[in-house]
């Protein structure tokens, strides 16, 4: 910059320029994005998937999401805090709207009332959607959630205590190849599934998390694979990769009540939803009580935690038990409401994509682990029957990569954040940490 | 004796770091413990507090040993650690910082937060504040009062100067003498030898994780190897 030199070629000058690399990058990453998601190249014909993608009217929808993604990241490079001010206030508008405490109550009970009444009118494929892939996942993002937002640990092998929650089911109602103890209704066979888990999640937990961040997730990817890997070989417990058949659905027969679940979605939703406002509630009440200050101080600094006297271990396997009986009481009720289990259901990807639900809700928010997860669980159903841009159901972990990526960059803290991460977001943006790097400048004199 | 160590050794993995030390700590004392960078002082602190493992040794506190206890059950004898860099709670407020210095304790913390807010009015005013946006000053405060919360008998401190302005490490220090009046017993681990001998009864110096000196604090300030090493004067040359 110092000194004046020859014009520059126009090309260089364009390369020299971040907004036009940023640009190419985008619509590179857009044609890209068409290609993985177009139609596969085939042994006689390996072009065919470039050219079927390329050659397609397809790929302008592509392009112009480049284009669109460049337009904002150059937004708000511009009009960065300009947008940040206008997405908080939308963001804090329902805390503002509804700043009564017995308002918001009224508001809570009007959604509830909503989520019992209007699944009545859906007809039998949404219904079943509601359960299968909204309510089972707003459980589990639900649980994920402690795990990772409140107490920050990172845990990638989530999805095998809903697997052992599943087995759990199976062992006690006598689907499973082993005999059980002694048979139970599978009802009452919830306790010990979710007791199971909970076991699992202490026994892992105690040892490893110990660890520090990268090792946790390690183990807990392996122990993921694990149990994926011992329910698929130890066939004369599991059934191996058949999977088990046979588990019953869940009847009651308590104090002159009788009811039988059965292959009806609907009650099986409204067991979920019961489940799914305790867990709300008692998580509620967890976030601000003691343990749940305990799981911030340990968030946001370990060895401040410990100087402070706080039993970071205790408090770890706390939130890593209640993290896994969660996801164990999802896999007990879906393996009852289906009637099966199989290894196939415990892949590392649905590890992932929980994961996923949750960043995408807002880390450490019990609104934004519910709303995260019914609405990522709720568009690629809704995309499979009206599909647009050709969206195929195999290309979904690209489309929730390429959603995460753009959420990392536009709103890391989630649609619905905590007041805390907020707060976090909120001091990163602003540079804390740079903030006494004026005051280091003046070393130890004396 | 509140505090002793008795031939502690530390390593990390093979590496010994700290080769048998032996110190200790009167009850009322300010001990501070000198030497430069990685010579063992934080190592020395974690060990005591339980969040490093000794290797061999005996760390005893008011008679009982700390052998193998964990840090929380360290804090909850009565011993506060200040680590070193000033680990507050970034995202918490001052008050919230505070409350979890307490977590511990049953009871009312109002009469505590009153005497920090005391110690350090600065806090006081900024007590809504997110602990990340203080200055590094104010941020060694709240580390420093968020462990008197605790009510430890026994304050360890890591460098509470590091990176800060004379002023504000004048003031630092004049409150730590004001801790010790009010009756906490302080081991003072510095880098800052001048104004931690001026501060304290008596003085360790270490190196390379050994003790290679120990003495009245005065008569540290005077020797002149102590004046070559840390006060940046050449031997002899001192008066
Ligand atoms: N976590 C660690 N792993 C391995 N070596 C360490 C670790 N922490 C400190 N050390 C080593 O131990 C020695 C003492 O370090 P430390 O106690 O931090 O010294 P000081 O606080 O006096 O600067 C140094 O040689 C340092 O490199
Ligand atoms: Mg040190």
């Amino acid at each position: 910059m110092s000194t004046v030199r020859a014009p520059t070629p126009l090309l260089r000058r364009l390369w020299l320029s971040t907004d036009a690399r940023r640009l190419a990058a985008c619509v590179a990453g857009g044609l890209v994005l068409a290609v993985m998601t177009g139609p596969e190249g085939s042994g006689t014909a390996p072009t065919s998937g470039f050219t079927g993608s390329l050659g397609n009217s397809r790929v302008i929808g592509f392009v112009v999401f480049g284009v669109v993604l460049w337009l904002l990241m150059t937004a708000r490079q511009r009009y960065g805090t300009e947008i940040r001010a206008v997405s908080d206030r939308l963001s804090a508008a329902p805390r503002r709207l509804l700043p009564d405490k017995r308002v918001r109550g009224v508001f809570y009970l009007v959604l509830l009332g909503i989520a019992i009444g209007y699944p009545t009118v859906l007809n039998g494929f949404w219904q079943e959607v509601l359960v299968d892939q909204i309510g089972v996942y707003v459980l589990l993002a639900l649980g994920l959630n402690v795990v990772v937002g409140y107490a920050g640990l990172l845990d990638l092998g989530y999805i095998a205590f809903y697997a052992i929650g599943a087995y759990s089911a199976a062992y006690w109602t006598g689907a499973l190849p082993v005999h059980p103890l002694f048979h139970l209704n599978a009802f009452y066979a919830i306790p010990l599934a979710v007791l199971a888990a909970m076991l699992a999640g202490v026994i892992l937990g105690a040892p490893t998390l110990r660890l520090r961040g990268d090792y946790l997730a390690i183990v807990t990817l392996g122990f993921g694979e694990i149990i994926e890997i011992v329910a698929n070989n130890l066939q004369g417990v599991t059934g191996g990769a058949q999977g088990v058949i046979g588990i019953p659905h869940f009847s009651i027969h308590f104090l002159g009540v009788v009811y039988h679940w059965g292959l009806g979605s609907l009650p099986y939703y409204y067991l979920l939803l019961g489940f799914i406002v305790v867990v709300l509630i008692a998580f509620h009440f967890l976030e601000n009580s003691r343990v749940g200050r305990a799981w911030v101080a340990i968030r946001e600094d370990e060895v401040a935690a410990e100087s402070s006297g706080i039993n970071v271990l205790k408090y770890k396997v706390m939130a890593f038990a209640i993290g896994a009986s969660t996801s164990g009481l999802a896999g007990m009720v879906e393996a009852s409401k289906i009637g099966f289990v199989e290894p196939g259901d415990f892949t590392v990807q649905l590890s992932i994509l929980i994961l996923v639900l949750v960043i995408f809700g807002g880390m450490g928010s019990l609104p934004g682990a519910v709303i995260g997860a019914a609405v990522l669980q709720f568009l690629p159903q809704y995309l499979r029957v009206h599909p647009l841009f050709g969206f195929q159901q195999q290309d979904l972990y690209l489309y929730l990569g390429a959603i995460l990526v753009v959420m990392m960059i536009f709103r890391p803290v989630g649609v619905f954040p905590s007041r805390r991460r907020k707060r976090e977001l909120g001091l990163a943006e602003h540079g804390v940490g740079s903030a006494d790097a004026m005051e280091s400048t003046t070393g130890p004199i004396s | 004796m509140l505090l002793q160590l008795a031939d502690l050794e530390v390593r990390y993995g093979t590496i010994p770091a700290l080769k048998g030390i032996t110190l200790d700590v009167g009850d009322g004392e300010i001990v501070t413990l000198l030497g430069a960078n990685g010579a063992g002082k934080t190592t020395t602190l974690r060990t005591i507090s339980g969040l490093q493992r000794a290797w061999r040794g005996t760390i005893t506190f008011a008679g009982t040993d700390l052998g193998h206890m964990a840090p929380h059950e360290v804090m909850a004898l009565g011993i506060g650690h200040v680590p070193e860099g000033r680990r507050i709670f970034p995202r918490m407020t001052v008050l919230e910082n505070l409350e979890m210095g307490a977590y511990r304790r049953r009871g009312s913390i109002r009469p505590d937060l009153d005497r920090v807010f005391g110690l350090f009015p600065v806090l006081g005013e900024r007590r809504k504040q997110a602990g990340g946006t203080l200055s590094g000053g104010e941020q060694q405060m709240l580390a420093i009062a968020r462990s008197l919360m605790g009510q430890p008998r026994l304050l360890l401190l890591d460098e509470p100067s590091m990176g800060l302005a004379p002023l504000i490490v004048r003031d630092i220090f004049a409150i730590i003498r004001q801790i010790r009046a009010d009756g906490t017993t302080i081991l003072l681990v510095e880098q800052n030898a001048t104004q931690a001998l001026r501060l304290a009864d008596r003085g360790y110096v270490m190196e390379n994780g050994v003790i290679v000196m120990t003495d009245r604090a005065e008569q540290l300030l005077r020797d002149p190897r102590v004046r070559a090493a840390y006060l940046g004067e050449t031997a002899g040359a001192g008066g």
